[in-house]
């Protein structure tokens, strides 16, 4: 079970784990379950750079497409595979399916919602 | 009737292999009588309506009088002088307003939708459930002779049931109206008799994903006012021998080469939405997408779209514009999917 207070958030939904330099990102169960059933990941490539609050990804539901937004700026080091072959894994477990590795620098991570600033962003629902 | 219970894939595979269970309540009813029911109906609607047998059900459009469909409708012959027609709920104030500007005696036309709950049960397992479903009684003819697009009546808890062997998904499958009052416990009902069967209670999202499969039209997306029946391939609905009806005219001058309405697939997983620029081989837009998804069943994307009667044929090469994204598709007949029987 994830330590969901350890984690930063953002107000797109995601997750996002700091350990080092490298931010691991995914999306919110919350999010998952307003999208309903994943069907489709579309990551960034390994090597390229991202920038915060832009576009870098897509995730598709059978009712509809939602975008995934780079929560930092940094060069993708790894990209989850296994979410892509098997996208319902989002909606298994959205904190245990991360979906790309961000080199970053910390600092941009701590700017970014706490668990509380997210719970009440979502209205208390998530 | 919410977009989803747990998961739409799992709500679809379940009426695909089992039963899901569905909340239509929201559709409108009409009930149309007298001496003149038939005769009005032939008048209204593109199809023959005054020659169905007691017992049948029929599905049929209003046309506005350039040939547009106001709607999509299934008519039900009740009796000689007796007919329900249900119509799709966010058009209802459409249909009635259609049916209010008819002038003349011997018939009576009455807005019941506030007075019914219809509740779906579709997928293989659907006769079996109603069938052991407690409370429900009656049943004539017996559900293993009715056929299909024709209904049965029968009694819930000793109130009237109306149990027609239609529906929206492509599986075999029942629609039942009930009163209100009594649709909580039927509904409760069905769940249970359904379980051992694997029924589950589906939403709107499995419900769309169904009938797209099935090659089904939805009014908003395949059909409007700005869409003849013939492009929509519904041509074989309306009765052009008919004396008169409403858009007769109009269909009778209309051109021929109008955009149709085809099926396109795709490999891959990245579906076309309604929306979406079809394009031809050189790359120019030549369509639009009405409906598009991943297909639950079939595991590749599927879509319908308006195209030139030119590219209409299928085995036809085209691409899809997938917010940038260049994806080839192939122009296929319909449905997409066709249940064993």
């Amino acid at each position: 079970m994830t330590d969901l207070a350890s984690l930063k958030y953002t107000d797109q939904h995601e997750w996002v784990a700091l350990s080092g330099d490298v931010a691991t990102v995914g999306i919110t169960d919350y999010a998952a379950d307003k999208l309903g059933d994943v069907v489709f990941v579309e990551l960034p490539a390994v090597g390229s750079t991202v920038t915060a609050g832009e576009v870098c990804g897509e995730i598709e539901s059978t009712k509809s497409v939602g975008e995934l937004y780079a929560p930092v700026t940094g060069e993708v080091v790894e990209v989850n595979d296994a979410v892509v072959d098997d996208p319902a894994s989002v909606n298994g477990d959205a904190f245990a399916a991360w979906l790309v590795k961000i080199q970053v620098d910390p600092a941009d991570v701590d700017a970014l919602l706490d668990r509380a600033a997210y719970v009440a962003l979502t209205g208390g629902d998530a | 009737m919410p977009v989803r219970y747990t998961s739409d894939l799992a709500e679809h595979h379940a009426v695909r292999q089992a039963a899901g269970l569905f909340d239509i309540s929201h559709m409108a009813e009409f009930t149309v009588t007298g001496a003149a029911a038939a005769r009005v109906l032939d008048f209204m609607l593109a199809g023959r309506i005054s020659t169905m047998k007691i017992g049948k059900a029929k599905y049929s459009l209003l046309l506005d009088d350039n040939g547009g469909v106001i709607d999509d409708v299934i008519v039900y012959r009740r009796g000689d002088e007796d007919f329900l027609v249900i119509s799709n709920a966010g058009n209802r104030a459409l249909v009635a307003a259609e049916f209010g500007r008819l002038l003349g005696d011997g018939f009576v036309i009455a807005d019941v939708s506030d007075d019914y709950a219809l509740i779906a049960v579709q997928g293989p397992e659907a006769r079996a459930i109603v069938e052991e479903t407690p409370g429900i009684a009656d049943v004539t003819p017996v559900l293993a002779d009715l056929g299909y697009y024709a209904w049965s009546g029968g009694t819930y808890a000793g109130e009237p049931l109306f149990i027609a062997r239609t529906g929206y998904t492509g599986e075999d499958g029942f629609e039942l109206l009930v009163p209100n009052a009594l649709a909580p416990a039927l509904w409760d009902a069905l769940l249970a008799a359904g379980a051992p069967h694997g029924l589950v209670p589906a939403g709107l999202a499995a419900r769309d994903t169904l009938r797209l499969e099935a090659g089904m039209p939805l009014h908003g997306h395949e059909l409007s006012t700005d869409i003849l029946p013939a492009q929509a391939g519904l041509g074989r609905v309306v009765a052009m021998d008919k004396d008169a009806f409403a858009g007769k005219d109009a269909l009778a001058a209309a051109s021929t080469d109008l955009p149709v309405l085809v099926g396109l697939t795709a490999e891959g997983r990245r579906a076309g939405r309604a929306g979406y620029a079809v394009l031809d081989a050189s790359g120019a837009p030549v369509g639009e997408i009405t409906s598009g998804v991943l297909s639950p069943t079939l595991g590749h994307p599927i879509a319908m779209a308006f195209v030139p009667p030119a590219l209409a044929e299928p085995g036809t090469d085209l691409f899809i514009d997938v917010r940038g994204t260049r994806i080839p598709a192939t122009v296929t007949a319909l449905p997409f999917y066709r249940r064993n029987s």
